[in-house]
């Protein structure tokens, strides 16, 4: 069989040239100069610079407060996650079963999705204003000793709530069109073969589901581990006491703050290679279960 | 087995579309009845609601003489194919028969039992293991079969299930549904639009237009005596001819021509003639006279389509008809060709109310 080829041409490598250049000035580019800038230490001023190999490593790496922004990373990325699609789920089933007045309810729910997360964190910093909040009002008027500021906990709830809340729409959005994805004569096969609506759920619907489930597991760790960054910058900035700092956060509250270029290049990297990490894992591990 | 009664059976949409409009009727025990029907006549929508998959928004319909308008879709003892076969897409042709079994608690090695006999009876024994879409659409038929054979379900519907195969598959499957109903013997409803399905597989057939059921019984029954212009023109493969023509107190007018042997006849309203192509013989001195148009070759005979001379239809122009000859007839592109008829096979309508009249 005869193939066709642009025999040596230089045509193809034109065609992918402005991807390719994209990739290496915004992506290749700055990881090959934080991989460099890790191995290096800096005064406050750029004024001199030593090669130090992996101190910056085992500084950072091994601090009280970056396992502690590990800590709360992971732990705010696993909720984020779970609740955002959870309550995403269970809104796209009920507004797929909504018969009047369906794409009114559809766009009211999407609208959040319009939002920049900054935007969100400063809205919910009006929310959680000891003097004007109605939420920090609301929590304390039913007997919640609620302060952000003081405590852990409420502080991460405000970035939990906020970024769930942010985050809700888009997974609302590809799980209804999920939904809608699935036949309604396959929907309808089952309701002859099973009463019960909740067994019918999680034996069709949800795993027809796995495919979209899937993706927007990885965007949503993605979006909790990165995009986040303008919601915890606007509201808590890490505090209290560093008790909501993200890795994201640390390593430009270190860099840009602190004026540790080595060090947060140090952090920069260790999160690249976790998140490409979970993300192997994800597709090994969670992919081989999906059906496509 | 059983029988499935309709009473009054209305359907009406929130939107105030009507698709059901008063259906009453018995299904028999053991009976195969076809819904046949133009698309939007509501034949669908009747399936549905005996299924349960549409609420009744009047009447009754009761399966063994319990009524299940409010019983939902697992618990009516119903099984339904459906036309793009709806198998579950994640599941195994194992898993997919089994999944109602299970649903319905019963022990696993009944169930498997149950699954390897009707997956020999529809000999898919070898893909039991297999995805749906790893399958011909013939097998994804069986395989919707088998879903509802091993349920045991008092009444089978199907919903147009032959129209996803192509033309000789369609055979084949409709021998075999036919074949399985024969021995199975539960009692079937089967919605088609195709008339040649529904006359072949048919025990009676029930012809619906506009929501109501125009006429039912036996396919050879509605052939020969259509009860209404509707039946005649639906029912019949080439289509019936049909002539619009007056009556003068003995014979049958429409331009120039005057057609002998009918009486008792209406003389004031427009009437409409009725004649099957296979009814129409060459004679010498016949009653139309035809100018061939085309001629198609079926092997065992030849359908012969052309305008008649000195007549027109209701849009004015030149009468098309159909006349089946035997294959040896081939009559020259613009000949004319002598046809007659033998009148007390002819079938006359009120044009007005469509009823026929002879």
């Amino acid at each position: 069989m005869k193939r066709v080829q642009f025999e040596h041409s230089s045509l193809p490598y034109l065609f992918v040239a402005p991807q390719i250049i994209i990739i290496a000035i915004f992506f290749l580019w700055p990881a090959m100069q934080a991989i460099y800038q890790s191995f290096l230490l800096e005064d406050a001023f750029g004024l001199s610079t030593q090669f130090v190999w992996f101190r910056n490593y085992s500084d950072t790496i091994l601090s009280p407060s970056w396992l502690q922004a590990a800590g709360f990373t992971a732990i705010f990325a696993t909720l984020v996650t779970f609740i955002s699609m959870g309550l995403a789920l269970l809104l796209a089933v009920k507004a797929n079963e909504v018969l009047r007045g369906a794409s009114t309810y559809k766009t009211t729910l999407m609208w959040a999705y319009a939002i920049a997360p900054p935007v969100a964190g400063l809205m919910g910093n009006l929310m959680f204003n000891p003097l004007i909040g109605d939420l920090y009002k609301f929590f304390n008027a039913i007997g919640w000793d609620f302060n952000h500021k003081l405590d852990a906990f409420d502080a991460g709830f405000v970035v939990v709530l906020i970024s769930v809340w942010k985050q809700v729409s888009v997974n609302f959005i590809f799980f209804l069109s999920g939904l809608q994805g699935i036949p309604k004569s396959v929907n309808e096969a089952s309701m002859m073969d099973c009463n019960s609506p909740t067994r019918r759920f999680w034996t069709i619907t949800f795993p027809l589901l796995a495919p979209t489930t899937f993706f927007l597991m990885v965007i949503n760790i993605t979006y909790a581990f990165f995009e986040t960054f303008g919601i915890i910058d606007t509201t808590t900035r890490g505090a209290p006491g560093g008790a909501t700092n993200t890795l994201v956060f640390k390593v430009f509250q270190d860099g840009f703050r602190g004026a540790d270029l080595g060090g947060s290049s140090a952090q920069s990297v260790v999160l690249m290679v976790l998140v490409l990490a979970l993300t192997v894992v994800q597709f090994r591990f969670i992919e081989r279960k999906v059906h496509y | 087995m059983a029988n499935v009664q309709l009473r009054g059976v209305r359907k009406t949409y929130p939107n105030g579309a009507v698709a059901v409009r008063g259906v009453d009727m018995v299904v028999e025990d053991g009976e195969f009845i076809v819904f046949v029907g133009p698309s939007g006549c509501g034949k669908s929508t009747l399936l549905r609601m005996i299924a349960g998959l549409e609420k009744i928004t009047e009447g009754d319909i009761s399966i063994e003489d319990r009524r299940i308008n409010d019983v939902s879709p697992a618990d009516r003892d119903v099984a339904m194919v459906f036309q793009n076969y709806a198998l579950y897409p994640h599941m195994t042709v194992r898993g997919n028969m089994s999944y109602g079994l299970k649903n319905r608690g019963m022990p696993k090695d009944e169930i498997n039992r149950k699954v390897e006999e009707a997956a020999e009876l529809l000999r898919i024994s070898d893909f039991l293991d297999r995805q749906p879409n790893q399958l011909s659409g013939g097998q994804r038929q069986r395989v919707a079969m088998g879903r509802a054979i091993v349920r045991e379900p008092k009444v089978f519907l199907f919903d147009e299930p032959l129209s996803n195969l192509d033309a000789k598959l369609r055979v084949q499957m409709r021998i075999e549904i036919k074949r399985l109903q024969r021995r199975l013997n539960v009692t079937s409803i089967y919605v088609t639009h195709d008339q040649t399905e529904a006359m072949t597989l048919a025990d009676r057939l029930a012809v619906i237009n506009d929501g109501k059921i125009e006429q039912i019984g036996a396919p050879i029954d509605l052939y020969n005596n259509p009860a209404s212009l509707f039946v005649a023109s639906f029912i019949g493969s080439p289509q019936v001819n049909l002539l619009p023509v007056t009556f003068d107190g003995s014979r049958l007018i429409n331009g120039e021509l005057a057609i002998d042997g009918f009486s008792d006849l209406p003389q004031s309203t427009p009437l409409v003639l009725g004649i099957r192509p296979d009814d129409l013989s060459q004679a010498s001195h016949g009653q139309f006279t035809m100018r061939v148009d085309i001629v198609e070759q079926h092997g065992a005979d030849n359908l012969i389509y052309g305008a008649l001379h000195g007549i027109t239809n209701a849009e004015e122009d030149g009468a098309e008809f159909c006349f089946k000859a035997s294959h040896d007839l081939l009559p020259p592109l613009e000949s004319s060709l002598s046809l007659g008829f033998d009148a007390s096979k002819a079938m006359v309508f009120d044009q007005q109310s469509g009823q026929r009249l002879i």
